[in-house]
């Protein structure tokens, strides 16, 4: 069983901020909803309410539409040189890293990350990211084309126009930033919509990208529900293209919605039920700790997570008995301490979807080794211990579905074929990882796996170079490197009559 | 009037026996499981031509099941890029030798001239797929610059099986637009050309085969959108989908793509692309772009240039000389090389036409050539102009895809600009002027893929061409059309003891 935190109190550690801003943010003012309603945010630690945030729907949505559609047909935004949104997005950064302790506070209070993380990691790695793209931001060049007759043409490549950026619970900051910095970067305008369980930081970012100077409309937040405020995004008439990270299932109601409505461009990062693969010549210690990380990293809920790990027999009984024991000393509690490793789940409906496949798991006959059972602290939050289930076949629920919480699913493996078909035996195609000292095995396993990412003896090693993204149903488009400004660009070709000229 | 040609021409052409009329699955020409058939129609006469074996869902399976066993376990991805460009050259040298024989078939299938098939489309479709071959082994990812000690690169990956669903406006040059990078990517596919359009897909897979393109690499199933088509972009074990054609089928494609497999969608769409011209053009030079701009092939491409504005100090010139050529354009059989447009594709097509030409007379603009069907058999129509379009009329707003040109007068650049963006389609646009300053603004601020200065129809390989906003997206033509059949997989290991970062 995980270890329970500490119950120590924490309030005189860390400052608890004050919610400073809960209105949508339209054409660089902070609005009510034109209906007025607000809806409740949670603290996951507790189950109570953190504050009230006013709830968009698709009349706040058409007005965040037509402050973006001016502020890039006519603003000032498209017009400037890459180096000038450069500067303002460099100031952004700043004051990102100047606010960084409330503004992790913010994403543990709302979604139950470690505050520590955020502080150390999150928070300062979106800063990051931004300064990343600022970067490239006067870099983006078209190709001179060879034309085989007597022409000259070239390719520019133009920012889209209006973008949507619908953004997930599990990383507030950073998909935030992932998603608007390129955008930004291109000279798009857009228009965010945080999910309803995370509606705080991005509220907060809006209010700093106006001093850094990002002009008024290039950067909307409309906070809602997805039903109302995310579907008027992507079936608005006005909107050229929308990003869309969370759920394969509401990825296709995006797509659907994109169809249906103006054809708009579609970018999606779905789901994935990524395979790590373990080979008797890894270091245990090594493995068992990737192991452990590729899973219980923020709590589970990363579409990225390795939930199922396939050991080869010869390293099974070591690798996991030791897998097992950094388990049971993992430490789940409040994400406010920082001694805590492992804090609640980001809300009550995700804590009892994974509880029933926990439920599942042992019905299916699947054998748990560890964890298992909802943890309370004084009786309130969503807590999970660390759960691993062993002998788990294929075509079992846990081996299929997504769980997006703190459950693995293990199995034993004997050839390097076996291990690459039952890693493939699945529609998504987000991540891999691959454990092992051989060169050739690395290379053939990596080429083998259908995913957008393979990691070969390390996990979670992101960096803003190196693009991530699904192959199959985990989606398409990519995050991150230079191949995430493509959703936010179009290629137009311009050609001329040349005469006389010296050379084709 | 455009004048009519009807000499007897039996004897200038040898209108081909029809050799191929079954799907084509994993190699061999097999009949639909079904066994139904449908017939393809000449468009000179309405009669039939062929009847061609008509594929539905179970064929589009059995498709798949050998496109994903070549893809999976067959030799075809495993070969080196120059090993596929070897057989692509092959395959280009065998369209080439029979040349004749294609270009009559897409005539009679299309109503396309032949004279222009012989010496341009089949030609063309032939140096597209070298251009693909000989890119075939440069498709290269990259090595990435982490900010942690790390190594981390980039692979570009055949996507897998892709479905390729082909209009019947340019049934060779569309087959090989999609066929060639995905074959030069590495990717298996099912081609699906248009029930008004199957003979030379047909062809092409025999030649393919020909050509050493191994079992289950290509296939094609021909048949009707709603069946075969629907059954492509719905295939769970299909990755990608390619489609050119109308945008409310976009629209069925892209809905399909969403509720099955989430499979990566790429559309080409319609177009009403506008060529603005400026005081300062020259008049013929103009004139006859404006002509070819909407009479190419009959009108029946999706970057024809529909609209026409003519800046006012230009246009009593212009328009002048533009009706007439229009007089002198000769319509008639498609094989008479003396002819200029042979007749629509099909009777839909034929009457859709008529309609929006009784739409446009209702609707107050003028007529100043045209209107009118031509003869008694066929489905052939005059090059037709209307003056004095206004943007809300229905000819100024939808795809007519036939000769029929909307005019309108303007005065200033920024008028011009505004009203040649005010649509939702945004496929190609044409510029005429000596100016490099309105050059440049203007093809900055129209809203669309490719941008014709002082020139219209000026393709080439290595120039992508594809939509803006309702037109569509993902390219055409040009590298970049290899990445609709390729993705992005990065890999990452840990460095040590490196010593620059």
């Amino acid at each position: 069983m995980g270890s329970h935190g500490t119950n120590d109190s924490l309030e005189s550690s860390v400052k608890i901020p004050t919610i400073k801003f809960t209105k949508l943010f339209i054409n660089g003012e902070f609005v009510d909803s034109i209906s007025g309603k607000t809806f409740e945010t949670i603290d996951p630690r507790t189950g109570e309410v953190i504050a009230r945030i006013a709830e968009g729907d698709k009349e706040d949505v058409d007005l965040a539409v037509k402050a973006a559609r001016h502020a890039f047909d006519d603003g000032p935004w498209p017009r400037l040189p890459g180096s000038e949104r450069a500067k303002r997005m460099m100031k952004f950064a700043d004051l990102i890293d100047q606010n960084v302790e409330e503004l992790a506070a913010l994403d543990t209070l709302d979604a139950g990350k470690l505050f520590s993380m955020g502080k150390a990691v999150e928070i300062p790695s979106s800063a990051d990211t931004l300064r990343y793209y600022a970067g490239a931001a006067d870099k983006i060049h078209g190709d001179v084309l060879k034309m085989s007759r007597d022409f000259h043409a070239y390719t520019l490549h133009e920012p889209i126009g209006v973008v949507g950026h619908i953004i997930p619970w599990n990383f507030p900051t950073t998909m935030f930033f992932l998603k608007v910095s390129p955008a930004l970067a291109a000279g798009c305008t857009m228009i965010v919509k945080p999910a309803e369980q995370t509606p705080l930081s991005a509220l907060y970012y809006a209010h700093l990208a106006k001093l850094a100077g990002i002009p008024d409309g290039v950067l909307n937040v409309v906070t809602g529900f997805g039903p109302t405020a995310g579907a008027a995004i992507c079936s608005h008439m006005d909107i050229d293209a929308v990003s869309f990270t969370g759920s394969t299932e509401v990825g296709r109601i995006v797509m659907k919605a994109a169809a249906e409505s103006n054809l708009k461009v579609v970018s999606l990062e779905l789901g994935g039920k990524s395979p790590l693969i373990i080979f008797d010549d890894a270091d245990v210690d090594m493995a068992a700790q990737l192991a452990l990380i590729g899973i219980l990293y923020n709590k589970g809920e990363i579409c990225m997570a390795s939930s199922r790990v396939y050991v080869q027999e010869g390293i099974y009984d070591k690798l996991v008995k030791k897998l097992v024991e950094m388990a049971k000393a993992w430490v789940v509690g409040d994400p406010f301490d920082p001694k805590v490793q492992q804090g609640p789940q980001a809300d009550k409906e995700q804590f009892e979807k994974i509880l029933t496949y926990i439920e599942h798991g042992k019905r299916e006959g699947a054998t748990l080794l560890t964890g298992g059972k909802p943890l309370t602290l004084g009786g309130k939050g969503y807590y999970v211990e660390p759960t691993i289930f062993a002998e788990v076949k294929d075509d079992m629920l846990i081996a299929k579905d997504e769980i997006f919480g703190p459950v693995l699913a293990l199995a034993k493996f004997k050839t390097i074929d076996e291990a690459i078909k039952r890693a493939n035996s699945t529609r998504y195609g987000l991540a891999a990882g691959i454990v092992t000292k051989d060169l050739n095995v690395a290379n053939t396993v990596s080429r083998s796996l259908r995913a957008g990412t393979i990691w070969i003896n390390c996990y979670f090693a992101f960096c803003q170079d190196c693009p991530f993204g699904g192959y199959k149903m985990s989606g398409f488009g990519r995050d991150s490197g230079l191949e995430a400004l493509h959703k936010y660009l179009q290629v137009k070709s311009v050609v001329t009559p040349l005469y006389n000229s010296p050379w084709l």
